[in-house]
């Protein structure tokens, strides 16, 4: 397994050079340097000294990607603002954003944030949704299975700014339960985070668990369901020790890939409830023209990623023994 | 039984008690905090680099300037902040040149906040030891008297090669010296070390004694006096730029960008702008008296009730930071914020117009004792003909001009502003008959401040011309019916805009609708902001639509928008129309170093009577801003000039507490009712699973044979 995980990290590289090569190349088709510099500097009173100036502090004076006015080929291809602005991300370096901020500390700070609201949607979501998958599978037929499946289908259909605005609109609004957005550190971040956590849980139930739901009820149908309950064990051991356990690789495929967002954060919920997390970082780095903080976002996505893929084969391993990673 | 009952009833009995819904910690309750908010995260609050409105709110309250407007006078007047009295520029010819000399004398005994710039051993602190910091204000503090040397040192700043300074363009042409101190400091200046300012002086910027500081400007500039309110002009202790230059300061972000150190009522104590930034009183700051004197009618309104007392009256203000309406505007009603504006989306809720159009405020907030302030900024949004443009600009002279000139006048009268205002600001606008913007000194009233090319003054009031008007005129241009009389095309017109999405679709449609009220087609230009942005710098427009704030209350502010040498095309000046009248040139240069007087009067009139004829602006509006305050919030007066308005305001904390108790009792039954609902609607299915693992028990004890068939037939489908 040790091999094929070096394996994996070393594939790894071409992937995050591949990934570095695409944004750079998608944010300089749009922007230029200059429209970097004027967005930065505002519409008012701006000459063209003070773009050359904001240009010249960041690096940005230099070419894109080859610097013909240099002697040496080396000088040629790394004095770019390629080279310049990428290398330093393969050792962790962000630098700093274009309004001079350190972005490491910034994605320190606001990671928290989206973590603290995540991580209880994620394991609480999966819990329910597993539970409730359960519920219908093994109730197949029922009243709960068939209104289960058209609630699943409903909710479904809702997009998520709806379980928002409507979440904040009935127990903050009108019942008065929970603060209607903020958020505040520590055991108080509780308050604040119980609406979101909810609402998140919420509008993840439909797609999950009729996923889940059918995954179960294949399982159930196996031959090896049907002989341990000819063997007389019970509905519980049945369910938990049989078919949970051989419907996890297909859960875990989609879970374990998903681990990435609980750190990249969520826009809209962090929008709408003032959370302080990552969710709205990268956006605000493109509405702001920032290339600094996008590149860096767009290499921590796909670093996470990477890395939640290669999570995911070795859950694998552990959910079913017969896997071998080679 | 008893215990489900008695669990249900708990939060219900819970309910009679604490508001469930604050925000807030629970410590702040019944504090004389003021609470707000924030939009956008500030990008700059060095006061060297931040120009932007809502990085003022923090920085104004912070960074004392010499100068500052009188909170209730209006017309905004000069008063002194720090300094003693509002300097006046002597007059000195040398060489053959005149400069203008401005001798600032401050106030003695003004003492900076608490801050560890001011104590000797942190200004050599070890990277460890600035690493293990969660703010600078864990360091021992100290302070020190506020000199002449830290304005200096701050006037000094404008010039500094490593900060991005807006007004060093427009200061270095008046500053003696500015320029060449700019590039002797780049000369100086060594990369990761701390460029000291003492040790390089500047030619236009003495110093008098500790007290008193000189600044020499080339020519004249009365206008400098209003620069002298801005926070550009802020004192900057040296100690502060060289703790915020030690190793390891940046990669904190701890920077003078970052925590302001002032001399003002208020200290920033939390900068999280993610979330929330925090003022806090200054322990140290002085005390000012509230004003005594206002506009006739602020006795009546109560503004005067605090005159004389000691400011600030608010210990703290906490704003947050809000990205979406919704949640803002609702924590306004329920009590959480103090102040709010008002969006597209409330504004039915909020405001009722009346049949004469005045705005007020619907029962629903009346009951709620909100006040509302309303006042026009000193704004002027515009549509602009770009000058150089052969079909719609006046720059090939001659026959041509003239067509082009009753062609802009044509679409001046039919361009509805008045419609627009309404349909897309909620009334929140008063259409522009001059570039200057009400209650600038210049402004004409009444029935002088109509354009007569557009308007006619009717019962009192400003009415736009029927479009029979426009299309004579635009019959006159040589467009009858919109096509041009000698070759019979139709004309066609092109408006460059950053108008898109569904929001823009609307505009767009109704920019076509105004054409085609004189059967002109309308192409729009629809592009993103930075090739919006180019076009006008290369005068590659036909019309556009942008917008400008003044920067102090002059009409040399807002009339230079349309200097010939400003053009955007010939120079990147703030002329985005490139409109060149050297008759306008020739009274903008007379006027704009004039003192307000009748004579500046007469010339701005003849200035605004060319802009009217040559219509380089085919209309806009001033924007309107409409503020909600809560009932317990006094003192507030709209004031579009001064951003140091948190000293003057005062609040009724037990009031506010008591109305954010009834606003916002929690409501349990529901919930209780919601979990029965879900307890009731699974308790058939629980017990059926319960029957089927007791069958299941039972078969394993042997009591009954094993079932051949599983409880579900196997290969039934999902």
């Amino acid at each position: 397994m040790f091999a094929y995980i070096v394996r994996r990290l070393l594939y790894a590289i071409p992937i995050l050079v591949g990934v570095n090569l695409l944004t750079f190349a998608l944010f300089f088709v749009v922007n230029t340097p200059d429209d970097m510099a004027r967005m930065q500097l505002g519409a008012k009173r701006v000459t063209p000294e003070a773009i050359e100036k904001w240009k010249a502090e960041r690096g940005y004076d230099l070419p894109l990607v080859w610097n013909s006015n240099e002697k040496f080929f080396l000088d040629k291809a790394t004095k770019t603002i390629f080279v310049q602005k990428s290398a330093k991300l393969f050792l962790f370096d962000f630098g700093y954003s274009e309004d001079k901020r350190d972005i490491a500390g910034e994605i320190t700070t606001r990671m928290w944030p989206s973590l603290a609201l995540q991580v209880p949607v994620f394991f609480i979501g999966l819990a329910v949704c597993i539970t409730f998958a359960l519920l219908m599978a093994v109730f197949r037929a029922s009243y709960l299975d068939v209104w289960g499946v058209v609630l699943c289908v409903a909710m479904m259909a809702i997009s998520m700014l709806f379980y928002i605005i409507g979440g904040q609109y009935l127990f903050s609004k009108v019942l008065h339960l929970v603060p209607i957005s903020g958020y505040q550190g520590g055991g108080d971040a509780f308050k604040f985070l119980i609406l979101p956590v909810a609402i998140g849980v919420i509008a993840g139930i439909g797609g999950a668990s009729r996923l889940y739901r059918t995954l179960f009820l294949e399982e159930m149908a196996k031959d090896f369901v049907r002989t341990a309950r000819a063997k007389g064990l019970s509905e519980r051991v049945v369910l938990f020790r049989h078919v949970l356990r051989n419907a996890l690789i297909p859960i875990l495929t989609g879970v374990v890939v998903a681990i990435p967002f609980l750190f990249l954060g969520s826009l809209l919920q962090e929008s709408f409830f003032g959370i302080p997390g990552l969710g709205s970082y990268t956006i605000e780095a493109i509405q702001a023209q920032d290339f600094a903080v996008l590149r860096a976002m767009v290499f921590i996505g796909a670093v996470l990623y990477i890395l939640a893929l290669i999570a995911t084969d070795i859950s694998y391993t552990v959910a079913d023994p017969r896997v071998r990673l080679q | 039984m008893r215990a489900l009952l008695l669990m249900l009833l708990l939060p219900l009995a819970a309910g009679c008690g604490e508001v469930w819904n604050d925000p807030y910690p629970a410590a702040e309750r019944g504090k004389n905090i003021l609470y707000s908010v924030f939009t956008e995260r500030p990008k700059h609050l060095d006061p060297a680099q931040s120009y932007a409105t809502d990085e003022s709110q923090f920085t104004m309250q912070v960074y004392e300037p010499p100068l500052q407007y009188h909170y209730l006078k209006r017309p905004y007047q000069l008063v002194p902040n720090t300094a003693l009295e509002v300097p006046q520029p002597k007059m000195v010819e040398k060489d053959g040149a005149t400069y203008s000399v401005y001798e600032i004398r401050i106030q003695p005994g003004i003492r900076f906040q608490p801050h560890p710039a001011f104590v000797e051993k942190n200004l050599d602190l070890r990277k460890e030891q600035v690493d293990a910091l969660g703010t600078p204000y864990q360091l021992p503090l100290g302070t020190r008297e506020l000199t002449a040397d830290d304005y200096i040192y701050q006037i000094k700043r404008l010039a500094h090669p490593r900060l991005q300074v807006p007004i060093f363009g427009l200061m270095s042409e008046y500053i003696v010296g500015l320029k060449e101190y700019a590039a002797a400091l780049k000369k100086a200046d060594k990369p990761g070390e701390w460029l000291d300012l003492r040790q390089h002086p500047l030619a236009g910027v003495e110093r008098v004694d500790a007290h008193g500081y000189r600044v020499t400007l080339k020519g004249r500039y009365p206008q400098f006096a209003y620069w002298l309110a801005m926070h550009f002009f802020s004192p900057m202790p040296w100690e502060a730029d060289k703790f915020f230059q030690q190793p390891g300061m940046a990669q904190k972000n701890f920077t003078i960008d970052w925590w302001p150190v002032g001399t003002g009522p208020y200290m920033l104590s939390e900068n999280d702008p993610n979330s929330r930034m925090v003022l806090e009183r200054n322990p140290n700051y002085r005390g000012v008296p509230y004003p005594s004197e206002g506009d006739p009618e602020d006795g009546k309104n109560g503004l005067l009730a605090d005159a004389g007392k000691t400011m600030p009256f608010i210990d703290k203000a906490v704003y947050s930071r809000e990205r979406e309406a919704i949640p803002l505007w609702n924590k306004f009603l329920q009590g959480y914020y103090d102040t709010s504006g008002i969006g597209s989306d409330n504004f039915d809720q909020a405001v009722r117009i009346s049949a004469d159009g005045d705005a007020g405020l619907t029962p629903e907030m009346e009951k709620r004792g909100v006040r509302m302030e309303t006042s026009v900024e000193p704004t002027v949004f515009y549509l602009g003909a770009n000058w150089l443009d052969p079909v719609i600009g006046g720059a090939a002279g001659g026959e041509s001009a003239e067509r082009a000139r009753k062609l802009r006048q044509a679409l001046a009268i039919a361009i509805d502003w008045e419609e627009y205002l309404s349909v897309f600001a909620n009334g929140r606008g008063v259409p522009s008959h001059s570039p200057l913007a009400p209650g600038i000194f210049g402004y004409r009233e009444g029935k002088d401040s109509i354009n007569p090319v557009t308007h006619e003054w009717k019962d009192g009031k400003a009415v736009r011309r029927p479009i029979e008007a426009a299309r004579k005129r635009l019959a006159e241009a040589g467009y009858p019916d919109g096509r041009d009389a000698r070759t019979g095309q139709p004309l066609v017109l092109y408006l460059d805009t950053v108008d898109r999405g569904p929001g823009g679709k609307a505009v767009i449609d109704w920019w076509r609708k105004q054409f085609a009220r004189l059967s002109i087609q309308f192409e729009p230009r629809q592009t993103d902001w930075n090739r919006f942005q180019e076009k006008l710098r290369k005068g590659n427009t036909q019309l556009f639509m942008v917008g400008w704030r003044a920067d102090y209350p002059d009409p040399e502010n807002f009339m230079f928008l349309l200097n010939g040498p400003q053009a955007r095309a010939r120079g990147g000046g703030e002329n985005a129309s490139n409109y060149s009248n050297p008759e306008y040139d020739a009274l903008f240069a007379r006027m704009r170093h004039m003192p307000n007087s009748p004579g500046r009067q007469e010339i701005i009139d003849r200035m605004v009577d060319i802009f009217r004829r040559d219509a380089p602006w085919i209309g806009g509006f001033h924007r309107k801003s409409i503020g909600l305050i809560q009932g317990w919030l006094s003192n507030v007066k709209p004031n579009e000039m001064a951003d140091n308005k948190l000293r003057y305001y005062r609040l009724d904390a037990a009031r506010r507490e008591a109305a954010r108790r009834a606003w916002n009792r929690p409501i349990v039954w529901p919930l209780v009712l919601l979990v029965l609902a879900i307890v009731l609607a699974t308790i058939p299915a629980f017990r059926s699973y319960r029957r089927r693992e007791r069958m299941a028990a039972t078969r394993e004890q042997g009591a009954q044979p094993t079932p051949l068939r599983p409880p579900h037939p196997p290969g039934a489908s999902a």
